[in-house]
Parts: structure tokens; sequence; C-alpha cells
């Protein structure tokens, strides 16, 4: 078999990094708008364990994924919706509850797997992919990029809806405010907590989703703790995009092409010991935020809980 | 603005917009707002005049729905109307332009302008751009829309929020010190800008603590103090007095004193009269925000009570850092019982006896989190007898801090106890027990009072004129006019980091301070 530049382990790199990429994409673009609008949400890797498992389930026992990802995308919704009541609007420390709901529903969702199904681990089946016509056909690129589930196509979009939202939307304008100055929005007639609260909504959504795009297409079964940090490096990305989502797909595709190593080196069959492969995703956090976090330049207010009149 | 006419009828038939009938409002341990009546009438510039603290801030709090008042009423247009928050101010056609500006720095003008749309709504950019403009030229304001806010000196940026609030059709316009921080010319066009818009029809709320400009922009003067309205001058009364007598009028109800307003109590001299503390030509250039020191010079002696007044934020607290030696100076000396300090840090100024205390009990004088008993030493930490090579000695603190709870009467549960969960008084007992720990010759007080309530404001005065009559020097600075007249034997003036004059207190002396405070000769 070839080595590191043979078809084979192209096509298995770019097609696992897609794969990879899109959990990281849904839950950067989330943090993105909590961020946006002045929330630090950390517990968005409980909200994403809380979409895998939610979303397994609702796949599991309806046979459709469609309603696998409204389930996922509804825990999601759920678990935000503890955090913005608790953060939001009773102004409690963002990172502790965060901290609190992430270890929460890493145990929970554990243990409901293990009451529900014990030791065993049912997969679901192979997720239909939507081929492009004409782009799937080009070699080697085309199956990798171009031969995905339709969610993976809505997920880019999403990027683009996104920047729309920020930069030609009222919408935009007032979570731009909520985060940098709440004070302004306030005085300007709209109310922070419920600007702020529907952000932490769409995080939660979006989370949901990932974690239940990650359960389903990507592994196609539950197991405990599957998010495995996936929501701490959409933090990390939305971080690092300092509220520009292309650069959240930029720095989900670099991520995902990292964590795709391993399974596209055994898929090509090169001999690198998986451990060292492994360590290549946190070390490309670290060279990342050694390149661009310095110049990262958050909402003024980020992780600020509002309240009228204070100064 | 389309619908408003002029007004040209006599003033007190002019139309009540908004009127305060009784307001009362309230916070932990003070009253900022006592039964304030007001009545604020289209066509007018009616300014609220009053000192720190004398409830201006609070005032607008309630006028623009951040806060509610606890006892009176509100009426809009003769109807009682509670303002329930800041949208429904807006909608009623209440527009503030606040003293810290509301507009977010990352974004441009068009899109603060175009904040406060409903969510789902496109910003309307260009219609916005042609309504801006139909409000703004003949007012004479030109401003950018596409500029990014943080790029705008303050005094576009206040237009930028004026613009706003006509925006919104206000029909009144408060502006809250809405000159401190413009230049000499900002302020004057925003003069200008004011009386435009009153012979428009609006009415207009300007906020201030300078005399100069009631007096210059004002139809009507409400004075306030302590809470109070204390004066109101209408506009005919205000064109047919001269400047002069206006002034002398507007002093006296600000400054002058009331029965019950507190003791007056200055501690006897010792008849030696050496100079402990000298400042000479002291220089600190000013910094990013922060206000510098010019030619500073000063002396207090024995048992002296020298009182530095001035508006917040005209270098008090630098030149209190400057003496404590928290802050590095750019020139000058100065001297403590004939040896220099020059150069010297904080430490070795407190062991030839200065000794400084803070107005932030909390943030700079205390650890919130330690016992009461480390606080009393913590600028001791690591020194016999309480440390001994780098191990504490707990019963000799312990021995020396129960000591001087005694002695300070500092209200703790515990000498255990963290110091940040006791009372702002008894924090400040701490302090004051630590600083005037053996060897104090010379004592900084930094708005001892402020936040205390009234037993405890007592208290600590009772302290200084304790600590004045053992023969310290000592330097009290304030904003509260009124304490430094109860205590001191001379009040110095500060204004924009110079001292601009030294009254000795006694007849006449608050309305002397007063005048120089507010930037006229004494």
């Amino acid at each position: 078999m070839g080595g590191f530049l043979s078809e084979t382990f192209l096509a298995a790199l770019l097609f696992g990094a897609i794969t990879a990429a899109i959990p990281l994409l849904l839950a950067g673009l989330g943090e993105q708008m909590s961020e946006k609008a002045g929330v630090l949400n950390i517990g968005i890797e409980g909200m994403m364990i809380a979409g895998a498992y939610a979303g397994f389930l609702g796949a599991y026992y309806s046979g459709s994924f469609w309603l696998g990802f409204a389930t996922g995308a509804a825990a999601g919704i759920l678990v935000a919706a503890l955090m913005a009541l608790l953060c939001v609007r009773l102004g409690l420390n963002q990172i502790v509850i965060g901290i609190a709901l992430t270890l929460g529903l890493e145990g929970l969702t554990a243990l409901l797997h293990h009451f529900q199904f014990s030791r065993s681990y049912p997969r679901l089946p192979a997720a239909q992919v939507t081929p492009i016509p004409l782009l799937a056909e080009i070699p080697v690129f085309g199956p990798a990029l171009f031969r995905h589930h339709l969610i993976v196509y809505l997920a880019v979009a999403a990027v683009f809806a996104m920047i729309w939202v920020y930069r030609r939307t009222q919408l935009g304008l007032n979570l731009q405010a909520a985060g940098d100055k709440p004070a302004a929005l306030d005085v300007a007639g709209i109310d922070v907590v419920r600007t702020r609260t529907a952000a932490v909504l769409f995080t939660g959504g979006m989370a949901g989703l990932g974690g239940a795009y990650l359960a389903n297409v990507g592994a196609g079964l539950f197991i405990p703790f599957i998010t495995n940090g996936a929501g701490f490096l959409g933090i990390v990305l939305a971080m690092l995009a300092r509220g520009r989502p292309l650069w959240v797909l930029a720095g989900a595709l670099i991520f995902g092409g990292c964590l795709s190593l391993t399974t596209a080196a055994q898929v090509a069959g090169i001999n690198v010991p998986t451990d060292v492969i492994q360590m290549v995703p946190f070390l490309a956090v670290m060279a990342m935020l050694v390149l661009f976090g310095r110049r990262a330049s958050l909402p003024a207010a980020l992780g600020i809980p509002y309240e009228r009149g204070a100064r | 603005m389309p619908g408003m006419q002029t007004t040209t009828k006599p003033p007190e038939m002019r139309q009540a917009i908004v009127t305060l009938d009784g307001v009362t409002k309230r916070f932990p341990g003070i009253i900022a707002n006592d039964r304030v009546d007001l009545v604020i009438r289209a066509g007018e510039v009616h300014v609220l005049l009053g000192e720190n603290g004398a409830g201006k801030s609070t005032l607008i709090g309630m006028l623009s729905g951040l806060q509610q008042p606890d006892e009176g009423r509100i009426l809009i247009d003769g109807k009682a109307m509670p303002i329930r928050s800041p949208s429904h101010a807006l909608s009623l056609g209440i527009g503030t332009v606040f003293q810290h500006n509301m507009l977010v720095p990352s974004l441009t003008v068009a899109e603060n302008l175009a904040l406060g749309g409903k969510w789902w709504q496109k910003p309307r950019l260009g219609e916005l751009a042609a309504r801006v403009d139909e409000i703004a030229r003949p007012l004479g304001i030109n401003i950018n829309l596409d500029a990014v806010v943080s790029d705008l000196s303050l005094g576009e940026q206040q237009q930028v929020e004026i613009v706003r609030a006509l925006l919104r059709n206000s029909r009144l316009l408060i502006l809250d010190e809405a000159t401190s921080m413009l230049t000499p010319q900002g302020i004057a066009e925003l003069g200008a800008l004011m009386r435009r818009l009153v012979e428009r029809g609006l009415a207009v709320v300007f906020i201030t603590h300078k005399l100069g400009e009631a007096a210059e922009f004002g139809d009507r003067v409400s004075v306030l103090k302590l809470g109070r309205k204390v004066g109101e001058i209408g506009p005919d009364r205000l064109r047919s007095l001269e400047h002069d007598e206006l002034v002398d009028e507007i002093v006296s109800k600000m400054f002058g004193r009331n029965a019950g307003d507190g003791a007056i109590s200055i501690p006897d001299r010792p008849a030696n009269d050496e100079a402990l503390l000298a400042v000479r030509d002291l220089r600190v250039l000013p910094g990013k925000d922060t206000s510098g020191l010019e030619a500073i010079s000063f002396m207090v002696g024995r048992g002296e009570i020298l009182g530095v007044a001035g508006i917040d934020g005209n270098g008090q607290k630098q030149l209190a850092e400057a003496l404590a030696g928290q802050r590095r100076t750019d020139g000058g000396s100065v001297t403590l019982a004939g040896r220099s300090l020059d150069g010297l840090d904080v430490g070795k100024r407190r062991e030839l006896g200065l000794r400084y205390l803070t107005d932030d009990r909390l943030g700079e004088g205390t650890v919130g989190t330690f016992p009461v008993s480390i606080n009393y030493f913590l600028k001791q930490i690591g020194e016999p007898p309480f440390w001994r090579s780098g191990i504490e000695h707990s019963r000799e603190i312990n021995t020396h801090a129960r000591d001087l709870t005694r002695q300070f009467d500092v209200r703790t549960p515990s000498l255990s106890t963290p110091v940040g969960r006791l009372s702002g008084g008894n924090i400040q007992k701490v302090l004051i027990a630590r600083e005037l720990a053996e060897g104090a010759r010379a004592v900084i007080f930094n708005k001892p009072t402020y936040g205390l309530d009234l037993a405890n404001t007592q208290a600590t005065r009772q302290r200084i004129r304790d600590v004045a009559g053992q023969g310290l020097a000592v330097l009290l600075i304030s904003t509260d006019l009124e304490e430094l007249l109860s205590m001191c034997h001379r009040i110095a003036v500060m204004s924009q980091g110079r001292l601009v004059g030294t009254i000795a207190n006694g007849a006449g002396a608050g309305e002397r301070v007063g005048r120089l405070m507010i930037g006229l000769a004494a």
C-alpha cells in the first residue's frame, strides 16, 4: 500500500476530516453566537452529550436520522434553557454552571445508557448520503467531499447564514451590542436578557445537533462520553474565530483533519503508533492558540451577567 | 421634526411634559432623593445643579426607567405614569444621554442608531441616513454614519447620542453631566445646540455641577443638595438677576449651611506651629485616563487639619497616592518633619510616620478574605514581632489585634472573621487602627466617611479630630464640603490637578470654597 501521499490515504483523510469537522463546526458556530452576545457557554460539552444521547435514542427508536437530529437539537436546547435560566436570568457564574452542566450531563447520559442498554452498544445503520451531482464524480476529492449526509451541507450553509445574520440584520446588531455593551442595548429598548437567552438557546440547538451527528452519523452508536472534548474544541474555535463564522469553518476543518489522521493512516496501512497520532489535534490547538490566540479580542462584556442600573 | 411648534408662551404657561411629585428613592443607608418635586416644561432648558451625592444621577435613573421611586409619583402630560423600563421611557418620549456614553464601541454610528429595532427587521440604513440628515443638519450637527464609534471623539459621540434621542421623537432630552468630558469649545457648541432644541419645543434637562454653565444655558435652575431640592429659580427671575447676584444666590443655596447639618468642632491646635508635612511643586504627568498634578505646594503643621476640597476626579486621589509613595512623581519634593521623602517607597514613608488611608477600603486597603487580625498588620507582613524568620506568630498577632479591636471599637464576631464580611464602618476602623499604629506623624485621609452611615461618619470624624489633637498633621481629602467645614483649620481647593486656592475656615468659608470648586474666583 502507498504512503502518506497515496490516493487511499488522501480520500480517507478528507472524508474523515469532514465527518470529524461537522460536530466541531456546529459546536463552534453555536458557541460563537453565545459569546457574541456576552455569554461564555462552558456547558456546551454537556449540551453536546445530551444531544448525542437523545439524538441516538430518537434515531434508534424511530429509524429516522432526521428525527434523531430533531431530538438531539431539542435536548441541547433543553440543557441550554437551564443554563440561560441560571446564568442569564439569575446572573450566576457562567463558568461554574457550565462545568457543572458538562459534568452532570456526562454522568447522566452514561447512567441512562447503562439502564437502557446495559453493556450492549446497539448500532444504527449507515447514514444515507446525498451525493452532489457532478461534483461527486471528481476522482479522489469527489467521494471524499461531496458524498455526505445532507446535514453536512446544511452545516456549511449555516456558516453563510450566520455571516448574513451578523452583517445584515437587526438581530446581528442586537447580539453584538449585548456582548459589547449590554447597557447600550438596554437603553435602546431591547431586552438584554431575552437577547442573550435566545443566543444561548441557539447554542444549545447547534451543540445538540453536533452531538447527534457525532453519535448517529460519525460513530453510528452511542457510547458514554462519546463527545470526548468536542464541545471544548468548539469553545476554542469560537475564541480563535473572534466572531467570524468562516474562521470557525476553517478551524473545524483543520482540527477535523487532525482527528481523522488516525483512521486515515490505518486505512492506508501506514504504521504510526496511534498514541502519537491522537496527540496531533491537541498539538494543533496549542499551535493555533500561539499563532492566533494572542490577537483574540473578545466581547467586552463576555462572561459578565447584566444587571440594569449597575455600573 | 414634524409636528413641533416653537414655543412663545409665557414661561409658567408652557406645557409640563414630566412632573415629579414628592419622589423619594432610598438605597441601603442613604436617601438619594428625598421628596423631590420638579416640573419639566416644553421649550425650557431646565438645569439640575448639585454637588457629588446631591442625588442628580438617581433622579435621572428614575426618569429614564433604570430605577423606580420608592415613594411619590411621576406624571407624564399630567397623568400618573410609572416609567417601567428604559424602553418604556423611550416610548414616552424621554431620551437620555448618559454621563458614560451608551454607544457600542465596535459598531458604526449608523449601526448604533439602528440599535433597538425589532430583531426580525432589517436595519434600514438608507432610510436612516435620510432621517439623520433631516434632524442633524438644522441643528448644525455633522456626523459620519460609517465611522466606527470607538474612533470618534467624546464630543462627537455625544452628538450621536443626541441625534439618537431625536430619532426616537423624544420630547424630553436629558443630558447627564454632558459637559464633563468636553473641551470649552465643545461646551459652547452644546449650549448652542440646546438652545436650538428648546426653540423647537423640546424640553431639555441639563445636569451639571458647574455653576457657570447653569447660569449661561439654563432657562430654569433647580438646585439639589443631599437628595433634596433646596431651591428653584424660574425664567423671569433668572433673566432679571445680574450674573453676580445669580451666582451668589445659587452658591448660597448649594453650599450654605442649614440648621442641623452636623456640629462644627474644630480641634484646638498646639501653640507650636512647625510645619510637619511640606510639599513643594509636586508634579505628576497625566496618564492615559487619569489627570495629573501640577505645581502642588502646601504645608500642614502639627495638630492641623488641612482639608482638600474639589469635585471628585480633579486629582485628589493622585495627590494622596503621590504623597504615600504609591504613584511615581515627575518633580517636586515632599518633606516630613524636615526629612525628605523623595525617592522613598511606600514602606519607608510609612516607617517615617506618613500614613495613608485609602478611599478604596476593600480593593486597596484590605484583603477581604484575610482575617481581621492579619489585616491589622498587612503592611508589616514578614516583620518582627509578628513574623520571625518567615514564620507567622499567631499569638503575637492575636494579642495585638485584640488590643486594637478594643481600642478602636471594631465590631467583629471574631479576630478570624474575614474582613470583607464586616460593615464599611468597621472596615474603616480596621484601616484607621492600622495606619495610626505607633510612629504616625502625618495622616492622609481620602474620603474617610464616604459610604458610611451617620453613626460611623460621626465616629470617624471624631477620630480624625483626636488624631489632630494629639499633634499629628492631617490632610483630609473629601468631596463633602460640610465635612471639611465642620473640622478643618484651612481648606485647599483642587481643580484639574492644581490647588486653586486655600481658604482659612470661618464665617463665609463655605461660599468661598464653593466658588473655587466651580471655577470662580473666591
